[in-house]
């Protein structure tokens, strides 16, 4: 019997030794990313934690470290998101129902799909670029709130159509067959019938495209995000500054306290990012089972 | 949700004739076409991007030689005497990208196979989400991460390493692109059927053999596609690389040297003050028309990769 063999054997027991240690690396390799995460948040936090104070919310951007806050930089993306919001979801909505309940299955539809994955791979400073030749050059909206709005919905378009598609197709055939069965129009069955069951994935998109979007530094710093902004923007086309931005210029600094107060900044980024995160799980969760 | 299609009858039939309700045909008629003008965007934003960086691109080639540009040794845009050879931007980009690479890669891939082939699944669902996690913290986030950690760690191994050094945004941007190649290589692997691996299983293989010549060979077109991506991701990486990596474009190939991205230095240059039309205004288009071509290009090939040489099963 050969498997009996003494070589054989060692050979077996070398396969398992391998097996073993390897299922360790892999094993280590996964906590890498753990303990990256854990690493980074207990540092922003130590660094962070004792400049938080409402200050950072009521102050405008000073250049003492003591008296400086973020309210233009709450306020500046707070405003970009109140654009945003409503007009990627009407846009992204609008472009995901037509792919999905319209469109023939011809070369343009194809073309479309097409463009559409590759536009989620264009790096977000050529979203920049663009915002700069076009909103703020030939449009002229100058280095505007609106700029950066709109550059911004521009980029995480291809985010919410693409979760809007997979929302839509997750609705059942057998309802639109209902809907038309019952006399409805093709608008009707899709307005009434079709939208409304697949809200829950539309919205859980919107708030990760949100979310996205609040953490983009980029493209706002290419179409001119001012750093230093003491005031709140009144209209549209007024200079503004963001969150991000607001971090870039306290963390680029070479002075430890506004590097700490970048760190405060981002600690409350990130409380913003994990509320939009929360929100969007609950919606899935809550919604999910009804379709 | 039947009440609400009962409602749409009753509303249909309060009009004065149910069969022709003027405001739901136009509705009817309207609506593909605000619809199709709204999918219709994101054709004109690629039209955009595309003519826009041409465009100002082919004003900057008229007054820098392209062959300049692409084969120049030295890049001083803002400093005279002004050359723009892209080779130092391009050297400091590919640099940060391979860094991040092999960083991301062995690891993206091992805890791939971990998630897909040994983990239980109690783990599974623990690990996954705090890799969604790390994969939506934004860039600026990791950047503060760089200078904050891995710089000074960096420094404290190597003395002779600057406080923008190429090595630090490197592994950050490898660290940002894990869940990246992690999540496609992982899709990837299950899509293997189990027969495959229960016939490795059947003929005595360990878990291990059956990971590495099973799995991973099966999947193998969508693992290196996904390493395409994560390529294509790192390259066009803003912030981590304009906090960590610094602003001197030079040509060198020490990790510990200050750098500059393309896309660093497109930044460096929208925060100061420049004006429309000027030399160093074209130049961030013809930077950017660089970096998109790149970037393009490498989503196409993931793209071929993952529909050429898939296995079927």
């Amino acid at each position: 019997m050969n498997i009996f063999h003494d070589a054989n054997r060692k050979q077996i027991a070398n396969r398992r030794v391998k097996d073993k240690s390897l299922h360790m690396i892999f094993l280590l390799a996964t906590s890498v990313g753990i303990i990256a995460l854990t690493v980074l948040l207990v540092d922003i936090i130590i660094d962070g934690w004792s400049n938080l104070s409402p200050d950072l919310f009521t102050n405008f951007p000073s250049r003492k470290a003591e008296d400086a806050g973020m309210k233009s930089g709450l306020v500046g993306s707070m405003y970009i998101m109140l654009i945003l919001v409503p007009l990627s979801f009407i846009l992204g909505v609008g472009a995901a129902i037509y792919l999905e309940e319209y469109a023939p299955k011809n070369k343009l539809t194809r073309l479309i799909q097409l463009n559409i994955s590759t536009l989620a791979g264009v790096p977000s400073i050529v979203y920049g670029i663009l915002g700069l030749a076009l909103f703020v050059r030939m449009l002229s909206l100058q280095k505007s709130l609106i700029s950066g709005a709109l550059t911004m919905t521009l980029l995480v378009l291809p985010i919410i159509i693409v979760a809007a598609q997979e929302a839509i197709r997750a609705v059942p055939r057998s309802r639109r067959d209902a809907s038309f069965a019952l006399g409805a129009t093709k608008w009707q069955t899709v307005s009434r019938s079709v939208l409304p069951s697949s809200l829950p994935g539309i919205l859980t998109g919107v708030i990760l495209a949100a979310s996205r979007a609040i953490g983009e530094t980029a493209p706002l710093i290419i179409v001119g995000a001012s750093t230093y902004v003491a005031f709140l923007p009144k209209s549209l086309t007024d200079a503004f500054t963001a969150m991000p931005i607001q971090i870039y210029n306290w963390i680029s600094r070479p002075q430890v306290a506004f590097k700490d107060l970048g760190a405060s900044a981002i600690i409350i980024l990130l409380a913003i990012l994990i509320l939009l995160n929360i929100t969007a799980v609950i919606i899935r969760n809550k919604y999910q089972k009804n379709i | 949700m039947p009440n609400k299609q009962e409602t749409t009858i009753d509303k249909t039939k309060s009009s004065s004739n149910p069969f022709k309700n003027s405001r739901v045909s136009i509705l009817n008629k309207i609506m593909p076409i605000l619809l199709f003008l709204c999918a219709i965007v994101s054709v004109f934003t690629t039209i955009g991007i595309v003519i826009t960086l041409l465009s100002e691109t082919v004003n900057f080639f008229r007054e820098i030689p392209i062959f300049d540009f692409l084969f120049g040794t030295k890049w001083s845009a803002l400093i005279e005497p002004k050359q723009f050879g892209i080779l130092p931007l391009l050297a400091g980009t590919l640099m940060i990208t391979s860094i991040a690479i092999i960083v991301a890669l062995p690891i993206g891939l091992a805890s791939a196979i971990y998630l897909s082939e040994y983990a239980p699944d109690k783990v599974r669902r623990i690990v996954k989400p705090i890799l969604e996690v790390l994969a939506g913290v934004p860039t600026i986030v990791y950047g503060y991460f760089a200078i904050s950690i891995i710089t000074p760690i960096i420094q404290f191994i190597f003395p002779s390493a600057g406080v923008y050094n190429a090595l630090s945004a490197g592994i950050a941007v490898g660290i940002m692109i894990i869940p990246m190649i992690c999540s496609l290589s992982e899709d990837a692997m299950s899509a293997v059927p189990r027969s495959l691996r229960d016939g490795a299983y059947a003929l005595g293989a360990t878990r291990f053999e059956v990971a590495l010549k099973i799995v991973v060979p099966a999947a193998f077109s969508g693992i290196v596609s996904s390493a395409v991506l994560a390529f294509s991701r790192a390259l066009g990486e803003t912030m981590i690389v304009s906090l960590a990596a610094g602003s001197t474009p030079t040509l060198t190939f020490n990790p510990l040297d200050s750098i500059q991205t393309m896309t660093a230095y497109i930044v460096q240059v929208s925060l100061g003050d420049i004006a429309h039309g000027s030399i160093e205004y074209g130049s961030i288009f013809a930077v950017g028309m660089t970096l998109f071509v790149f970037t393009f290009l490498l989503n196409i090939l993931a793209q071929y990769i993952s529909r050429r040489f898939r296995e079927e099963y």
